[in-house]
């Protein structure tokens, strides 16, 4: 999958362009990208993002991932995820990358961690089984 | 001790729509009190996370549920306070029906002095059909006032 096939897949689904997420692919390998935004904000007074914002984006990241493995088959669609949240997500930009812990035939066990400034600093995390799609 | 209905009420209200991701994302105020707490979000096209269905992202039901179960917790307060979520647990059973919005209720069914535990579960249509249940764990943070 080439960067510009990844963002025509990020592309197709609304509720990306309404969070402003993207997705790179480099060296390393695919890097979910939420730029910050007021609207994305969930507690003023810190201000922090809404943990629900940090939550979507590290489930968006993890359909990338497998879009990026299995560019054939249909878009896997979600059981079940596990989210961590480990400090308060500022307003600034985030980061994500994604570990296919098992890509099995049916089932794929995926895990995300989110960072900001630092990569050693995870906001949060995200454990999560998603149901692959046949192709 | 609890708030007021008409004060919770405003609170709520407040919740559901005052904060920017809730009102980005078109969030209404159902009911609040006893611990528990609802919430509406109706579909829209920029939400949706299927473009092939129509149905709206996983993502929204996710930022629902997490807000929903704040608004449970603020149910039972006594004292102002924020919440910080610790772990949320979802179970997606089922996608929503195309262009539908969705309907959340959270139970925090157990406060302590700096923790909250809260199940909550979203629907379409049928509450005895969910599309999502949730099991989430809080932080409190009391805010000082002078």
């Amino acid at each position: 999958m080439t960067q510009g096939e990844l963002d025509a897949f990020l592309g197709r689904i609304p509720y990306v362009g309404f969070l402003g997420m993207g997705a790179r692919l480099d060296a390393e390998g695919l890097t979910g990208v939420l730029p910050f935004a007021p609207h994305l904000i969930g507690n003023v007074m810190l201000p922090a993002l809404h943990g629900g914002v940090l939550g979507a984006f590290l489930e968006l990241t993890a359909l990338a991932r497998l879009a990026l493995d299995q560019p054939q088959a249909r878009r896997a669609k979600t059981i079940d995820v596990t989210i961590e949240y480990l400090r308060p997500g500022k307003p600034v930009e985030t980061y994500a990358r994604a570990d296919l812990r098992k890509v099995g035939r049916r089932i794929a066990s995926v895990h995300v961690e989110a960072w900001q400034e630092s990569r050693d600093q995870p906001v949060a995390a995200l454990r999560g089984h998603f149901l692959m799609g046949e192709g | 001790m609890t708030l007021d209905p008409q004060f919770l009420r405003q609170i709520g209200e407040t919740m559901a729509t005052g904060v920017p991701q809730a009102a980005a994302l078109g969030f209404r105020f159902l009911s609040a009190g006893d611990g528990r707490g609802s919430i509406e979000v109706p579909w829209r096209d920029d939400l949706v996370g299927d473009p092939d269905t129509e149905v709206i992202a996983g993502g929204v039901v996710t930022s629902l549920l997490d807000h929903t179960c704040g608004l449970a917790i603020t149910s039972l307060a006594t004292a102002p306070f924020s919440t910080a979520t610790l772990d949320l647990r979802i179970d997606y059973m089922r996608p929503a029906a195309p262009r539908a919005g969705v309907i959340a209720e959270a139970h925090c069914y157990k406060l302590t002095r700096t923790i909250a535990f809260v199940r909550a579960e979203a629907w379409d249509a049928d509450r005895a059909d969910p599309i999502a249940t949730a099991q989430a764990a809080f932080v409190l943070n009391r805010i000082e006032t002078p």
